[in-house]
């Protein structure tokens, strides 16, 4: 894979469900590096984009090619052995196990036959919570249930949990919903380290400030089709704005 | 809600690192305390009773009766589920085993047919609440009586003897005496527990299927998302207390010699009781081995203690409710609080 190539390929993808048409045949690339806004109205395609992505649905046509490779997505797993992670709207976290159990939900560390290596799991824990979620109160540690936490907290363990599996697409769906101020800054800044690592992300958030500020790019989606894609330089806060009102309007980008 | 950055900030020297030890195992310091005290009243009330070997022996013959189970069970309450067809599975189980001893002469084959009825009762139980969608309580209700009614039907309500069973080499290894010198014995069943419950104890907690049913238990919808296969533990918890309740039903019939049609009939309430008292939540997503270990022990002591101790036998629902009650009163507390 060379250095331009992009690390996302969609050609042409479609989806219907029944006779309804969700994606009308979607063409989008995600550089290296980047971070991708998707943007757009309920009912745009957006989630449903996302899961064709990360193989939650399989499209009804079209390519995807990841890494110069063309691949099809059978389920959940897939897509994440090949280096796409998603940080869920709903977080996907237990509230009553330790922050240790939570990173590594399902892809455990073992030794042998399965069983867990714990000092290896609770050490990775918190070298990621230092680094990676900048969880460094000292009243949270490996071992504090996740419950305990608040909400921009808990998304920091989501996005902490995504980065550590060296993924290289990192998918994230609203993550700043719910939050407060301060700690949708914390999270919009930890999108921001996604590209300081390398690594791209595809980001859908509904408030165009979160968006502006955080994207390099922003890919507009209206009733199933790409109507607009613009680098940050090109537009300021306020023309991102006026043209998401233009679409709601007039239904087409001025 | 306060943000992080305050929170370092509102709290920069505080030596506090996290939940103490004390705080993450209080469930399990509460029921040791609850046995503790337990004791004490019945040394206190029976000393010389309570200062022989014998009753301890005798506890340690009958506890992996349904001990076995309740380690077995605290993995299904922990998944939020719950079995009430574990003994009607020991039944007929233990048909199985004492048929086919009969028949065959074999221990070893009475005692594979009898696992494989476990696995089969399991199994029916895990695919009936997660393929067919039935929850648990309705669908081991209903194996509750399916395979309760097998047993009257095949055994038309008559036992089966099998005191020919003393002599085989395999009998001891069930429920053999092992002499430790003096009025020491040990009961070979008493091992086989205590083996179970550091085997069942270092899956819960130390094993990548243990960290998966709590997972799956505390937030179902995270864990598929998260790729664990929430029907496969779930279907293996109800195999394993399916097995579990096989396996006790050898220990009781090698004791008794004797196969009832009710075999295993007394069991639910003692065995689920032992887990609830050990502070395992029946909302799913926690649970402690070591708090149904001593919950087991507990409730194996209240009968007998309950008597030496000069009470009717009268009293002994009376004092299971009381300590039920008491026991899970302090752990919804604690989880207010926590």
């Amino acid at each position: 894979m060379s250095e331009t190539e992009p690390l996302l390929v969609l050609r042409n993808i479609r989806k219907s469900f029944g006779r309804v048409e969700v994606l009308k045949g979607i063409d989008l690339e995600i550089g290296k590096g980047e971070i991708v806004a998707l943007v757009g109205d309920n009912g745009a395609g957006k989630s449903t984009l996302i899961k064709v992505i990360t193989g939650v649905h399989k499209p009804s046509a079209g390519e995807i090619v990841f890494k110069g490779q063309p691949i099809t997505l059978k389920n959940v797993q897939a897509s994440r052995l090949l280096g796409i992670e998603t940080v869920y709207q709903e977080r996907a976290l237990a509230d009553q196990q330790e922050l240790w159990r939570n990173i590594f939900a399902g892809r455990e560390l073992t030794r042998f036959l399965g069983f867990l290596d714990v000092a290896a799991q609770k050490r990775e824990t918190g070298r990621l919570m230092r680094s990676g979620m900048g969880l460094t109160s000292r009243a949270i540690t490996v071992d504090s249930e996740v419950k305990g936490l608040s909400g921009g907290e808990k998304q920091s363990v989501a996005i902490g949990r995504a980065l550590y599996f060296d993924a290289d697409l990192i998918i994230l769906d609203e993550p700043t919903m719910g939050l407060s101020l301060k700690e949708t800054e914390r999270v919009l800044a930890f999108v921001r380290s996604i590209r300081e690592q390398g690594k791209s992300a595809i980001f859908i958030d509904h408030n165009i400030f979160h968006v502006h500020d955080t994207a390099d790019r922003f890919v507009i989606l209206d009733r199933g089709r790409v109507v607009g894609q613009f680098h940050r330089s090109e537009l300021t806060h306020q023309q991102l704005v006026d043209m998401m009102i233009a679409l709601h309007e007039a239904g087409q980008v001025a | 809600m306060s943000s992080v950055a305050s929170d370092t900030k509102d709290r920069p020297a505080e030596p506090q690192h996290g939940p103490s030890f004390l705080w993450r195992n209080r469930f399990q310091i509460a029921i040791i305390g609850m046995l503790v005290v337990l004791y004490a009243v019945f040394l206190i009330g029976d000393w010389r009773t309570y200062t022989s070997f014998d009753i301890y022996r005798s506890f340690m013959i009958s506890i992996p009766f349904f001990g076995i189970m309740a380690l077995a069970a605290t993995y299904v309450v922990t998944l939020g589920e719950i079995d009430l067809s574990f003994p009607s599975i020991y039944g007929l189980a233990g048909w199985a085993f004492s048929a086919v001893y009969v028949a065959s002469g074999s221990f070893p084959v009475a005692f594979v047919v009898c696992i494989l009825v476990g696995v089969v009762g399991g199994l029916v139980n895990g695919l009936l609440v997660t393929k067919i969608g039935i929850p648990s309580i309705v669908a081991t209700i209903g194996t509750m009586f399916l395979w309760r009614g097998l047993v009257n039907v095949l055994t038309q309500g008559q036992g089966i003897p099998i005191a020919q069973i003393t002599d085989d080499p395999w009998h001891k290894l069930f429920v053999g005496q092992i002499p430790l010198g003096g009025p020491v014995v040990i009961p070979a069943q008493f091992i086989w527990f205590v083996a179970a419950a550091l085997f069942f104890g270092v899956l819960f907690k130390r094993h990548r299927f243990g960290s998966h049913v709590l997972f799956v238990g505390d937030d179902e919808q995270s864990a598929r998302m998260m790729g664990i296969h929430v029907d496969r533990v779930k279907i293996a918890c109800f195999v394993i207390l399916g097995v579990s309740a096989a396996f006790s039903s050898v220990f009781l019939l090698n004791q008794m010699l004797f196969f009832w049609a009710t075999t295993g009939d007394g069991y639910l309430l003692t065995t689920l009781a032992a887990v609830f008292i050990g502070g395992t939540s029946v909302f799913g997503g926690k649970g402690t081995m070591i708090g149904t270990f001593v919950g087991v022990l507990i409730i194996a002591s209240l009968e007998p203690g309950i008597i030496s101790i000069g009470l009717s036998g009268f009293w002994t629902q009376f004092v299971y409710g009381l300590l039920i009650t008491i026991s899970v009163s302090i752990y919804a507390l604690m989880l207010k609080r926590g």
